[in-house]
């Protein structure tokens, strides 16, 4: 294959998405995650870990328009094809983010008494759309087959994967609480952290055995020593940051954002080693991304619009964060 | 019953886009609304306009997140169910929605944030332009939208290669035949919605007793915004119809009842058009009047259904939701004019007309959704005129799989609205009772000095 822009193209634009994709498990994974660890809030906390995300989850969840729309632009034949493999677990992935999206402006809106139904109704919209966002990983990982072992598998990676928003969430608060809700938030932390670490460990040790070709690629001569930092660097930090849970709050709140870093990073880890046991494959084992990319003509419209905008909309971004910046405090209108 | 994946995606698309349609139809004219009410108390220093964007900006926010949510849905939609769309004119429509969630999309989302929560947080001219850029954000996406909308009416600037759509002139695909009228009838379309919207709420709120300065000025608003831009509705529609009449003459043929192309065509007024017997039945008509309209005089020649047969869209719900849309222009015309006038003249309006603004609030919605139905029904058996019929696009799903997911999205979509509706009256009625009493909002002009207001 010589180096064009038939080859490059597709190549750019796996990247974007994939970039789009993690930005996004980081974004609307704590915000899912605040979601999560409503079941074990009281009321007052629910308020401020509400307000701790409030001005931000719009911009979140337009990460995963992004995503899906970059699929969708750039690999039109393969966004058609999984989607349509994974049609239930869209659907219920797309019913909690309706009924987690409409909660949070409803549960501030309704009279007072209604409140508490919209805060379940908060819940169980981020718990369903983390499971369904777990359950379609694992489908995907195993290649998009729909056995009942693929389906077992797909139930633990749900559960894991929502696990890891959870610790996301937690993290968050971490960063943006004080007080009491802060100190719930570092045992939440704990407890979500071993599931993150099950869940990764189980993909882990699924993805290589899904099909010869990624086993190949990860223990072959000498990929193995190249790629063998990447598993014991993710270990290493979730030892530390176990470590840290014990040691935080600190007093003058030190490391408040370090967890969430951290969890950040691992997620960025994990990501890397399913791009690169997945590459160059955008449909598992079936359709690679030059099989299924639009035209070069119509690609390059769109990545010298992105060339500009995305470095704008990610200053805006920084800057949006930094007015809504330090503790949480209740949100306003007025 | 044989479950039938194309008919159960229609459906399911159409119920989709028809509640998503209408909370954009709010927020892309409600926008500029903020933005009118915020340059106004920046002018005067009046804080009944700082009330009036404190009371809106909340229904934008409720609208708003709404339009998000069924947003997200229907960009999962076109792999779930309409594949074939994409594999065909994806060249085309990938770049157009790419661009919408880069430079529209995420605008309005980011300072989405700042306009709702910021105002004690940032300086009062950042707030101001975060005003500025949510109202341009959600024009913006209209902009992308509305162009791919109108390519998929009147495709142009593109070759067909090996069954594919292939680009040759974006500006011509950008600025095809039909967008600038559609977008335009669109534009109009929100900010009428918007105008009755808040005439209505306006009204409902005086009724309960509110006298507060920030309804009349949000009432003021709505009524001569809805009063100023009818006329030009009126205006920018017949244009339209002009434009479809050259490019899609079936749709224009299905919107008239006409079975014949003939010269001196009535107006169909009321009728049963029956598409087995190919006529209609119990008509009531003006004579030469279609004629009239289409070609302004009446010996022009209106084409007929009988010249497309098999490939004209079904006829009676294309008639019947045109006809619904021009008779709601008409209500919204006589309805804002008199009030305007009232207003103008008397300061106030007779206790009648708010009970009709209040019942019209949500008049702007059912014209729009008559709208869309009268094009989008008017289109069929296209998907894109010409090149890509809706059958050969819809995916390869179980019937059942779909069925299923109809369900739940319908009655999801009808709950949503109903609580919808219910916590607008709500915040109205609150609104109301609340009147005055709510404490000035003291703003300086200073980054990060706004006094923060204890909680309530």
């Amino acid at each position: 294959m010589t180096i064009d822009w038939q080859f490059l193209m597709p190549l750019i634009f796996a990247g974007l998405m994939g970039t789009a994709i993690l930005i996004y498990v980081i974004l609307d994974g704590f915000d899912l995650g605040i979601g999560i660890l409503f079941a074990a809030a009281d009321k007052t906390e629910k308020d401020r870990m509400i307000a701790s995300i409030g001005p931000f989850w719009d911009a979140n969840e337009t990460w995963l328009v992004l995503a899906v729309g970059l699929l969708l632009v750039a690999f039109p034949i393969a966004h058609g094809i999984i989607l349509t493999a994974l049609y239930l677990p869209v659907f219920m992935l797309l019913i909690g983010l309706i009924l987690r999206g409409v909660a949070f402006e409803f549960r501030a809106k309704v009279p007072v008494h209604r409140k508490g139904r919209w805060d379940l109704i908060f819940f169980s919209g981020s718990l369903m759309a983390a499971l369904a966002q777990g359950f379609m990983l694992g489908l995907y990982v195993l290649g998009l087959d729909f056995g009942l072992a693929a389906f077992g598998f797909a139930a633990l990676v749900a559960v894991c994967l929502t696990a890891s928003y959870a610790a996301m969430g937690a993290a968050w608060l971490i960063y943006k609480t004080e007080g009491d809700l802060q100190k719930k938030a570092v045992r939440f932390l704990r407890h979500a952290l071993a599931f993150t670490a099950v869940g990764m460990v189980a993909i882990s040790a699924a993805t290589p055995f899904a099909s010869p070709r990624i086993f190949e690629k990860w223990f072959a001569w000498p990929e193995i020593a190249v790629l063998a930092p990447l598993p014991v660097i993710t270990a290493l930090m979730f030892l530390w940051l176990w470590r840290l849970t014990f040691k935080l709050p600190t007093p003058d709140d030190r490391h408040a954002l370090t967890p969430f870093l951290v969890l950040a990073a691992i997620f960025a880890l994990g990501f890397a080693g399913l791009a690169y046991s997945f590459y160059p494959y955008v449909v598992p084992e079936r359709m690679t991304i030059w099989e299924a990319a639009a035209a070069p003509e119509s690609l390059a419209i769109i990545l010298v619009g992105t060339a500009f905008v995305l470095p704008v909309i990610i200053f805006y971004s920084f800057y949006a964060y930094r007015v809504f910046g330090g503790k949480a405090h209740d949100l306003r209108y007025d | 019953m044989e479950l039938d994946p194309l008919l159960l995606s229609r459906i399911q698309f159409a119920a989709n886009i028809s509640f998503h349609i209408l909370f954009p139809t709010i927020t892309i004219a409600l926008g500029w609304v903020l933005l009118f009410f915020k340059l106004r108390y920046n002018a005067t220093g009046d804080s009944a306009w700082m009330r009036a964007y404190f009371f809106w900006v909340k229904v934008f926010a409720l609208s708003f997140a709404l339009g998000v949510v069924s947003g997200i849905t229907m960009s999962f939609q076109f792999g779930t169910n309409w594949p074939g769309f994409m594999e065909v004119v994806g060249n085309i429509a990938g770049p157009l929605l790419a661009y919408e969630v880069l430079t529209a999309f995420f605008l309005e989302a980011v300072f989405l944030g700042i306009m709702l929560f910021g105002f004690r947080r940032v300086s009062n001219r950042v707030h101001t332009f975060a005003t500025v850029a949510v109202a341009v954000g959600t024009t913006l996406s209209a902009f992308w939208i509305l162009a791919l909308n109108s390519w998929m009416h009147t495709p142009a600037g593109f070759e067909m290669r090996d069954g594919q759509a292939f680009a040759t002139d974006w500006l011509a695909i950008l600025f095809n035949p039909s967008f600038p009228y559609r977008l335009s009838h669109m534009l109009i379309a929100s900010g009428l919605t918007a105008a009755f919207l808040i005439a209505g709420l306006s009204a409902l709120r005086f009724l309960v007793g509110d006298r507060s300065e920030a309804m009349w000025k949000a009432l003021r608003t709505g009524v001569f915004l809805g009063a100023v831009l009818i006329p030009v509705q009126i205006f920018v529609g017949d244009l339209h119809g002009l434009n479809t009449l050259e490019h899609q003459p079936a749709k224009v043929a299905a919107m008239e009842a006409n079975w014949e192309t003939r010269s001196n065509v009535p107006l169909v007024l009321f009728a049963w058009p029956d598409e087995e017997a190919r006529e209609n039945r119990f008509e009531i008509a003006i004579p030469n009047g279609a004629s009239l309209i289409l070609k302004h005089h009446a010996e022009g020649v209106v084409p007929g259904l009988n010249d497309f047969i098999g490939e004209h869209p079904p006829v009676a719900p294309v008639f019947w939701s045109f006809r619904v849309m021009v008779g709601m222009g008409m209500l919204m015309l006589a309805l804002s004019w008199t009030g305007a006038f009232f207003l103008w003249r008397r300061g106030t309006l007779p206790k009648p007309l708010f009970f009709a603004f209040a019942g019209m609030a949500f008049s702007g919605w059912i014209a729009t959704l008559a709208g869309w139905y009268t094009t989008e029904i008017g289109r069929q058996p296209w998907l894109v005129q010409g090149v890509l019929m809706t059958h050969d696009a819809v995916a390869d799903l179980p019937g059942s799989h779909v069925a299923f997911t109809v369900f739940g999205y319908i009655l999801l979509y009808i709950i949503l609205l109903v609580i919808y509706l219910g916590v607008l009256t709500y915040l109205a009625l609150k609104a109301a009772k609340d009147g005055d009493s709510s404490p000035l909002p003291e703003v300086e002009d200073r980054p990060m000095s706004q006094p923060v207001q204890p909680a309530e």
